[in-house]
């Protein structure tokens, strides 16, 4: 059992943290950074900025995404927007407030020092994009607009109509689209990193799977960087871009790297319900919508009126009652769970009963339709479309959907993994957001880590270590290939009598019912149970069509349920051994007379990293305290 | 509801396809056109068959990834919809639909629905950036841009890349995607300094990857699910002829 290393924080001050760490760093001579080979996984925020920076370093890039061009990397998705520190509108913002504001958010189960160093980051962001072309929402005197988000008090959030993330990720896609043609990144787009390699104790390679023809390849580095998202996907139903996986941190746990808090999950509130079994994704609304809507529900369980004739006095305004100062606009976790308990209760509603209503009838009569037009007009289109029905006439129907995910894979102060030389960045690293995420975050975060932070870290790596020598001919890359060559040949014998899909949504349903919004010790036991007997249905029972040598969508994502199956159950059992509630982590033996989260700062205050152990139910857990040595540790309250 | 679908299938780019069709029995309103063609998949798999590759992504309109001809039409009868966004509601019960994928000779057939786009990404290379390294950038409020000008350049950077232009397009041209890039960076102030070169280089780009000219027939904006205007093809034209001249 190897110990969890140290998370390398900076001694001093929070606020110089940073710049001593900047000032004591071994940096590489722009001369020799042509001589290092880097490999960047994943061409979302994180791995596209990273990519970019690097190859303008001068390093020489290998950038690798599933997709058949990086510009389609899930974060392309994103809508509300990104927060910085810019403090434009005057509205008394600095950097400690949007630090302070982060670790709150977070229930208090994140790194001071991280945090701090992504809040003094942000406002380089907002200057890079726009220098890149970003066109992000102004004023009439040309200025940029801010709005404001859950969580804060000031407007912090910069955002490109509802569609911040695609204006982002282009401006990265771009700025590595540059390095391309010169020459400075090899781009390999439709491949799926399958393994890591590791040479000598330390991260050198990678092997991919070429999509379009089967092929296994080997790539060699100096270093390697995992930007491959979130694993929401884990419980099949999310917000997250179908080919959202775990597969590539998955790999890179089994061959050393610790996953931290793989439990914190975040429930969004307001998504478009499920219809149907054959549902294959969730969209997300909005929260801005909470502004003008009410939620609400009948009542009286089962009630099968519309809701336009069910009267004012025969409606539960549940959050308005429960949560009377914050009201409609208690944070994502609260507004999620509410909502479960009334469905729980037998008063959801729509033909499934399981949605709550977002009503805009008194917003429609005390604004007119059009002002509210102006404000949502695309959300609502949008909801429309999906479902067929105006929002402007019958109140919408919402339910929460998973949608991030906080934990990923342990990384110190550097981003560098437990495996020496592997870095994590963006969604994919557990770093920054503790055990809840505020909105408008997460883009910040993978663009700090990408611009900002790895260039640093990345330099100060190769600068201090002594690599050897070595060739994608070394015991460690056959040893690799062979093991994926194996797996697939496996998958593919099967021959069984359930797809991949069924498997899938089998787990989900495990993982939503039982590691969802609230979570149980008895819940939590079954669910450990039921996902090690799927995983075994599964490698006996999967059917797999096609063959290896084949563009075969089905093969890739047989590879990625195999590794969710032993994810989910790590899940469970971190969120089981987590005996608090916490963010999104919700248990229910935990909490306060009147139902809210309870955590235990005296047994709890640490990140659990599991390592991997050979046997996928029995991982090894290693904690790392936090210390906080600059803020005070609050109850959350929305009362 | 019972969907009848006639699906060209191809093995690759060599192959000479043909058309396949299926029923789905049991189709349901709400599920959207990739449901209809997962359920076909779920279907065929159970038969020992092979399921129909397509590529998709996000789901929600926004990652461009997917894009097949519906009867005839890029992305299918619903004005500004990307095929993912499509929803079996606009059909009915025993109706039969068609579905190809893009063909043009610059976007070669992968296998069944799957074509090589990647043309785009190199036009995208040749000059569709702002060459400002990270870390060299002034304050974001430095410049003030006007509203009405940032909102023109966004509505021409909602480009999801797609395909669709080149798809509904009688020459298979590139010029509305083109044009896009073009438009949105020619408009904003960080875009000047390379204003010139970068029109210059992507339209040969454009041309060397085997695109066709644009005749004015305007499919591409009919069929485009971000509802990109034409008018940015004027405005390409305008800036190649400007920039040559200075040459
Ligand atoms: C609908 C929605 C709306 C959101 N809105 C906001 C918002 O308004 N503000 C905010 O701050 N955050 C928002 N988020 C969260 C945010 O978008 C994501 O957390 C963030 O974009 C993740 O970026 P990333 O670079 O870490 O990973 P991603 O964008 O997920 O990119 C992952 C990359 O890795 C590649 N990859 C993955 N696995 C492999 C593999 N095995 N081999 C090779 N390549 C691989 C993929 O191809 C892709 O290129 C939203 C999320 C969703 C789902
Ligand atoms: S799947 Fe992303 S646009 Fe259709």
């Amino acid at each position: 059992m190897a110990a969890l290393p140290d998370s390398k924080v900076p001694a001093g001050r929070l606020q110089e943290k940073w710049d001593s760490y900047k000032n004591s760093i071994k940096l590489v001579n722009p001369a020799n950074k042509r001589k290092h080979d880097i490999i960047v996984v994943g061409t979302g925020l994180a791995g596209g900025a990273a990519a970019a920076s690097l190859a303008e370093l001068g390093y020489r890039v290998k950038s690798f995404c599933i997709q058949d061009s990086p510009r389609r990397a899930h974060s392309i998705a994103a809508q509300g927007g990104i927060n910085a520190a810019k403090n434009y509108p005057n509205d008394g913002d600095t950097v400690w407030r949007l630090f302070y504001d982060t670790i709150k958010g977070g229930d208090y189960r994140s790194r001071e020092a991280n945090v701090h160093r992504l809040a003094q980051i942000s406002n380089s962001i907002i200057d890079q994009c726009v220098a890149q072309g970003v066109p992000f929402a102004r004023e009439y005197g040309g200025m940029l607009d801010n709005r404001s988000f859950g969580g804060a008090q000031v407007s912090r959030t910069f955002y490109a109509r509802g569609q911040t993330g695609q204006q982002l990720l282009l401006g990265a896609y771009q700025a590595m689209s540059r390095q391309i043609a010169a020459g400075n990144i090899e781009m390999f787009a439709r491949r799926e990193m399958l393994d890591l390699v590791n040479i000598d104790g330390r991260a050198r390679g990678i092997i991919t799977r070429n999509l379009v023809t089967g092929e296994l390849e080997r790539h060699i580095a100096d270093a390697v960087l995992l930007c491959t998202g979130g694993y929401g996907n884990v419980y099949y139903l999310s917000t997250n871009a179908k080919n959202s996986n775990v597969t590539a941190a998955w790999r890179c746990h089994r061959r050393g790297a610790h996953f931290a808090n793989p439990c914190y999950t975040q429930i969004h509130p307001t998504c478009i319900p499920v219809s149907g079994e054959y549902q294959s994704k969730l969209t997300l609304m909005s929260e801005s919508l909470r502004n003008d809507g009410r939620v609400w529900v009948p009542k009286k369980p089962g009630d099968p009126r519309a809701p336009e004739t069910i009267p004012e006095d025969e409606r539960d305004y549940y959050l308005e009652r429960r949560y009377p100062s914050f009201g409609n606009l208690v944070p994502r976790d609260v507004a999620s769970r509410n909502a479960k308990y009334v469905c729980d209760e037998g008063r959801g509603v729509g033909e499934t009963r399981l949605a709550v209503y977002l009503d805009f009838t008194d917003a429609i009569k005390r604004l007119g339709e059009q002002a509210i037009r102006e404000r949502y007009g695309n959300l609502f289109e949008m909801y429309q479309r999906i479902t067929g029905e105006n929002p402007y006439k019958v109140p919408m129907r919402i339910y929460p959907a998973v949608h991030y995910t906080m934990g990923g894979l342990w990384v110190d102060y550097g981003l560098q993994s437990s495996v020496p030389g592997l870095f994590v960045l963006g969604e994919a690293n557990f770093s920054d957001h503790g055990a809840n995420r505020l909105g408008a975050s997460a883009l910040m975060q993978g663009l700090a880590d990408g611009y900002f932070v790895i260039p640093y870290t990345l330099g100060d790596y190769i600068a201090s270590s002594r690599l050897e020598a070595a060739s994608t001919k070394h015991d460690a890359f056959d040893e690799a290939e062979n093991a994926a060559r194996t797996r697939i040949e496996r998958l593919l014998s099967i021959q069984g009598g359930k797809t991949v899909t069924e498997f899938h949504r089998e787990l989900g349903h495990i993982m939503w019912d039982h590691v969802g919004m609230s979570r149980t010790r008895e819940g939590l036991t079954t669910a450990i149970g039921k996902i090690s007997t799927l995983r075994d249905e599964f490698w006996q029972n999967v059917r797999v069509p096609g063959d290896n040598a084949m563009h075969n969508k089905n093969l890739e994502f047989a590879g990625r349920v195999a590794d969710f199956l032993e994810l989910g159950e790590v899940m469970a059992l971190d969120a089981l051994t987590r005996e608090e509630s916490a963010g999104g982590h919700f248990r229910e033996e935990f909490q306060s007379a009147e139902g809210e989260a309870k955590r235990n700062d005296a047994e709890f205050s640490h990140v659990a990293a599991w390592e991997y152990s050979g046997d996928p139910s029995k991982p090894v857990l290693h904690r790392e305290e936090l210390d906080f040595e600059n803020v005070k540790l609050t109850t959350r309250s929305y009362k | 509801m019972q969907i009848k679908l006639k699906v060209w299938r191809q093995k690759g780019p060599r192959d000479t396809g043909r058309f396949e069709e299926y029923v789905v029995p049991d189709a349901n309103p709400h599920m959207s056109f990739l449901e209809l063609l997962d359920v076909l998949n779920e279907q065929l798999i159970m038969e020992g068959k092979d399921p129909v590759e397509f590529d998709h992504d996000c789901r929600e309109g926004i990652c461009g990834s997917c894009g097949v001809v519906v009867d005839g039409v890029a992305h299918g009868p619903q004005q500004r919809t990307a095929c993912c966004q499509l929803h079996m509601r606009h059909y009915k019960d025993g109706d039969s639909i068609v579905v190809e994928p893009w063909r043009a000779s610059a976007f070669p057939i992968i296998r069944d629905l799957v074509v090589d786009r990647s043309a785009f990404d190199r036009i995208i290379g040749a000059g569709g950036y702002v060459s400002v390294s990270t870390g060299a950038a002034p304050d974001a409020n430095a410049i003030p841009i006007p509203k009405v000008v940032v909102d023109e350049a966004f509505d021409y950077a909602a480009c999801i890349g797609c395909g669709a232009c080149v798809a509904a397009c009688p020459n298979a041209s590139a010029s509305l995607f083109t044009a896009a890039k073009i438009s949105h960076l020619a408009l904003l102030p960080q875009g000047q300094a390379e204003r010139a070169q970068r029109v210059v280089n992507m339209v040969d780009q454009m041309e060397a990857e085997g695109f066709g000219d644009c005749s004015n027939h305007a499919e591409c904006e009919a069929v485009c699910p971000k509802g990109i205007s034409i008018k940015g093809i004027a405005t390409m034209r305008r800036e190649y002829i400007k920039a040559t001249l200075s040459q």
